[in-house]
């Protein structure tokens, strides 16, 4: 959480872990980038000028919400389904700072916004938060569900706002029956980079993949409520969170040489993210990936290229890893923050060469355990009981190798584990759907290496 | 640093693959079929010059100079004229067990051993079959001194020379890594020369070197060469071997013109440079993602030193960078003036192992002694000479011995007219390193010896 006595100037730094030593004839190079933003409190670095407004010590960056809460008729089913949902939102707005713009948006097959309902966002104080609160009170359930719609009203309300971040969250229970998906497609496609959202899925009747979805494509985070009682407190961490968020649109932007391959750009703590499909092209030799916004935290990133072979004695810079923030208006050049260097030095040395980066090894591990639990539990719902064995059993094996207790646990409520070092596995007869939907949506996250 | 097993290997009696017994001549092991042409056989009867260990006859027989030997305990401080004469003719030493203690010599219980990090994997096999990355100084043996070689005012790429060259160093264009001012270094100055390379197989140059020359209080002159070799498998080697190697350039050149015994005055100078390479450790990587995972290791090097005073030839080491004395009449006979800190050297030493033997094993290489702030105990070995006739000091590092190992093949490398043109002699050395596979960085320093004249030896003698 973001520590608010300091600076909101954040200072980022990139740290690159890697074997940069190749042997004779290799040609692909994994780096771990290490990519963190602290506040500062000092003003070491060079100021973000221009980039976002001048705000005095002590001062956060404006900042824009919407809650988008599901009020379609299912939420009536139980009743505390809807309760909770209201008290979950109000606690979110008791948790804005004072001077957010915000406004509450009530979703069904079509969006509204019940607060402040002018087709603008209110700027929270004692007064419009206790007014937001009231107009909480008389959402009722009742309707379809169209998430699309309610993140292009989102989009409306939060691209009139003249802030530095801009974020949502949106509440759901059921899946996305109202419109086609390729309409929730397009609604992604044309908020993405406009604001980040954090995606949550109440109960156990919503489809996990819409959920993650969203929360991927608008860099947010994705998460399962199943009991809704536990609404209040996630809204409220959620929004503190984004609260603690100080620069907005930074881009890992990645330069290669000329002949350099570029095989996989991917996000892997605190999850795992496969960023490859969305760089957009710098110029002819970099591309930027989109990050979205960042207070004080630490994300790791996994690239890897392909270089062109070299002798031995050879060394190279096999990629340049920069995070950039645009330029407000667009016209000018985008700053970068900091940067850090992937190389590739080719040595005889067997022992240099054939050692594999603790943290390379360590999340190639993570990400392949979300990939297995995914297609675990898909072959699991396919019926195929022995690839879903087989995947599972892997899963549960790199859980306890790589010490990724949380998952591991998940995973045990889904599968009876004979022995976790082989990954041996039996898949459990009786599975709470809960169980299932939690470890699928939360299959992405993983630990840290210990330093 | 890196030690190449395959190029110094003493003379095969058994096959390093399988023990098999061999017979000279043998070109492959009759029970293996190891290739020992991999393995350039040796004389037989080619025991390590050890410069403690009295001379055969026909060796090289000096007079000894007080203080030799003293490893631990600086020598005396004393002036070079303070020094009883000696009677070039060879006159045995007043004390020759003073001086026959194996310097360095075998310790009780454990050693320290640090291994490098590196085995060579092919031998002499995979040598030769490569692109050069940077510029080869043997094409370069006859340019202008001093000369540090490669130009990059420029800042075009030299791969693609489409690219400019950004600020880290790489291409714009193609990546590649530009040459380093240290990939390539020459030194000239009027009684000592240098030059240091890359190599063939290293991606950068961890050795460093420092020549310099001075006056003692008398007026005389004395000539100072350092050479460090960074242990790769410690982080920053090549920062190691630069502090280290400046370090004691440095307080050599403070300490002579005061009057210092050359000798004391070396004992002084490795100490200082081992204090300025234990600093090194206290002070955060500047390239942390350069040495990420090797971070953890203390920055090391080892350093071999000459310094030509008052008619004195003083050498000091720690590690298993080499001096090696080679007259100027050739057919007297030439000798190494160091003796390894490492592995193999020690078991000869201690009578553990025969020199096939010791060399033989894979922990041959292992350095025993370093510079560095995880070093055991800073052991500076240092020895005075009194040379009887001319000759040149060849101060190298394993990146040359490795291609002439012994006293012998390092004369036979050295050519005719080092004396006269001794850049262009260093250069003719590292070139022959290069040609041998140019496995390790490769540096030398070369001092041309000149006897002074019985007049100023008289003069020292009234004094």
């Amino acid at each position: 959480m973001a520590n608010f006595s300091k600076s909101n100037v954040p200072q980022f730094s990139v740290e690159v872990y890697q074997n940069e030593f190749l042997p004779e004839g290799g040609r692909e190079v994994n780096a771990i980038v290490t990519v963190t933003s602290t506040g500062g409190g000092t003003t070491g670095g060079t100021p973000l000028a221009g980039s976002a407004p001048a705000y005095g010590p002590g001062q956060a960056p404006d900042a824009a919400v919407v809650l988008m809460v599901d009020c379609s008729g299912s939420m009536d089913y139980p009743p505390t389904k809807m309760r909770n949902a209201r008290d979950a939102t109000a606690a979110a707005i008791d948790t804005l700072r004072e001077g957010t713009r915000f406004a509450v948006v009530a979703g069904t097959h079509v969006a509204k916004d019940v607060y402040p309902g002018n087709g603008r966002l209110a700027v929270a104080d004692a007064q419009t938060k206790a007014q937001a609160k009231g107009a909480l009170r008389n959402l009722s359930a009742g309707g379809g569900t169209a998430i699309g719609t309610w993140l292009r009203l989102a989009d409306r309300l939060l691209g009139a706002a003249d802030v530095g971040i801009r974020h949502g969250i949106l509440l759901t229970d059921g899946r996305n029956e109202h419109e086609a998906p390729e309409d929730l497609r397009a609604a992604l496609d044309s908020c993405a980079g406009r604001f980040t959202c954090d995606a949550r899925g109440v109960g156990t009747d919503w489809e996990v993949k819409e959920v993650t979805g969203i929360a991927a494509a608008l860099l947010g985070t994705a998460d399962i409520v199943a009991d809704p009682a536990g609404l209040a407190a996630d809204f409220t961490r959620m929004m503190e969170n984004a609260m603690g968020k100080e620069v907005a649109d930074v881009a890992l932007r990645l330069w290669t040489p000329v002949g350099v391959e570029i095989r996989f750009v991917k996000q892997v703590a605190p999850t795992v993210a496969d960023l490859t499909g969305r760089r957009t092209e710098a110029n002819p030799r970099a591309g930027d990936y989109p990050t979205g916004s960042w207070g004080d935290e630490s994300r790791d990133y996994h690239v890897c290229v392909l270089v062109p072979e070299a002798g031995i004695g050879q060394e190279m810079l096999a990629a340049r890893v920069s995070l950039i923030l645009p330029d407000p208006s667009g016209a000018g050049a985008p700053q970068t923050l900091s940067h850090g260097l992937v190389r590739a030095v080719w040595t005889d040395d067997m022992v240099a060469s054939t050692s594999i980066n603790p943290q390379v090894a360590h999340y190639t591990g993570q990400a392949e355990l979300a990939q297995v639990i995914q297609q675990g539990l898909d072959a699991r719902k396919s019926g195929d009981f022995d690839g879903a064995t087989a995947k599972l059993g892997r899963a549960v094996q790199l859980a306890s190798a790589s010490g990724n207790q949380d998952t591991a646990k998940l995973l045990s409520k889904v599968v009876d584990v004979v022995d976790a070092a082989t990954g041996t596995v039996r898949l459990k007869a009786k599975v709470a759907e809960a169980d299932e939907m939690t470890l699928e949506t939360r299959s992405t996250k993983t630990v840290r290496v210990k330093k | 640093m890196k030690m190449s097993q395959s190029h110094q290997q003493p003379a095969l009696s058994k096959c390093p693959g399988c023990e098999e017994p061999l017979d000279a001549g043998d070109l492959f092991c009759g029970a293996c079929g190891y290739d020992l042409s991999a393995v350039p056989a040796r004389p037989d009867d080619r025991p390590t010059m050890a410069i403690t260990v009295p001379p055969a006859a026909g060796a090289v027989r000096w007079p000894a100079a007080a203080g030799t030997g003293s490893s631990d305990v600086p020598a005396p401080v004393q002036h070079p004229a303070d020094l009883p004469v000696t009677d070039s003719g060879g006159r045995p030493p007043a004390e020759p067990e003073h001086g026959q203690e194996p310097v360095g010599g075998p310790e009780a219980g454990p050693v320290p051993v640090r291994h490098d990090d590196r085995a060579e994997p092919g031998g002499a096999a995979d040598s030769g079959d490569f692109a050069l990355a940077a510029p080869d100084p043997r094409t370069a043996e006859h340019t202008a001194s001093p000369a540090t070689a490669p130009a990059h005012g420029a800042k075009v790429c030299v791969a693609c020379r489409s690219g400019r060259v950004d600020p880290d160093g790489y291409c714009e264009n193609c990546g590649h890594a530009q040459p380093r001012e240290r990939d390539h270094m020459e030194q000239e100055l009027d009684a000592v020369a240098a030059v240091s390379d890359r190599g063939l197989r290293h991606h950068r140059n961890e050795d460093s070197f420092a020549v310099s020359s001075t006056a003692l209080p008398d007026g005389s002159p004395a000539v100072v060469a350092i050479v460090c070799d960074g242990v790769s498998s410690a982080s920053r080697p090549d920062e190691a071997s630069a502090a280290a190697a400046s370090a004691a350039n440095e307080a050599l050149l403070e300490s002579l013109p005061r009057g210092t015994h050359p000798q004391a005055a070396m004992h002084e100078a490795i100490v200082a440079a081992s204090e300025a390479v234990n600093a090194l450790a206290q002070e955060p990587a500047g390239a942390m993602e350069h040495d990420a995972h090797r971070h953890q290791n203390a920055p090391a090097c080892t350093l071999v030193g000459a310094v030509m005073a008052g008619g004195l030839l003083v050498v000091g080491w720690v590690g298993d960078s080499r001096v090696y004395w080679v007259p100027e009449d050739r057919a007297q006979p030439t000798a190494r003036l160091t003796e390894d800190d490492s592995w193999a050297a020690q078991m000869v030493a201690a009578g553990l192992m025969n020199e096939a033997e010791a060399y033989a094993d894979e922990r041959a290489h292992a350095i025993t002694g370093w510079l560095g702030a995880d070093a055991y105990e800073l052991e500076p070995h240092t020895a005075a000479f009194k040379p009887d006739r001319p000759g040149l000091v060849v101060v190298c590092t394993d990146g040359l011995w490795n291609y002439a190992e012994s006293a012998e093949e390092m004369a036979a490398a050295v050519p005719a007219d080092a004396h006269e043109r001794p850049l262009h002699a260093a250069q003719v050395l590292v070139g022959h390193a290069l040609d041998g596979g140019g496995h390790d960085n490769v540096t030398v320093a070369l001092l041309p010896f000149a006897v002074r004249s019985q007049g100023a030896g008289s003069a020292c003698e009234t004094v």
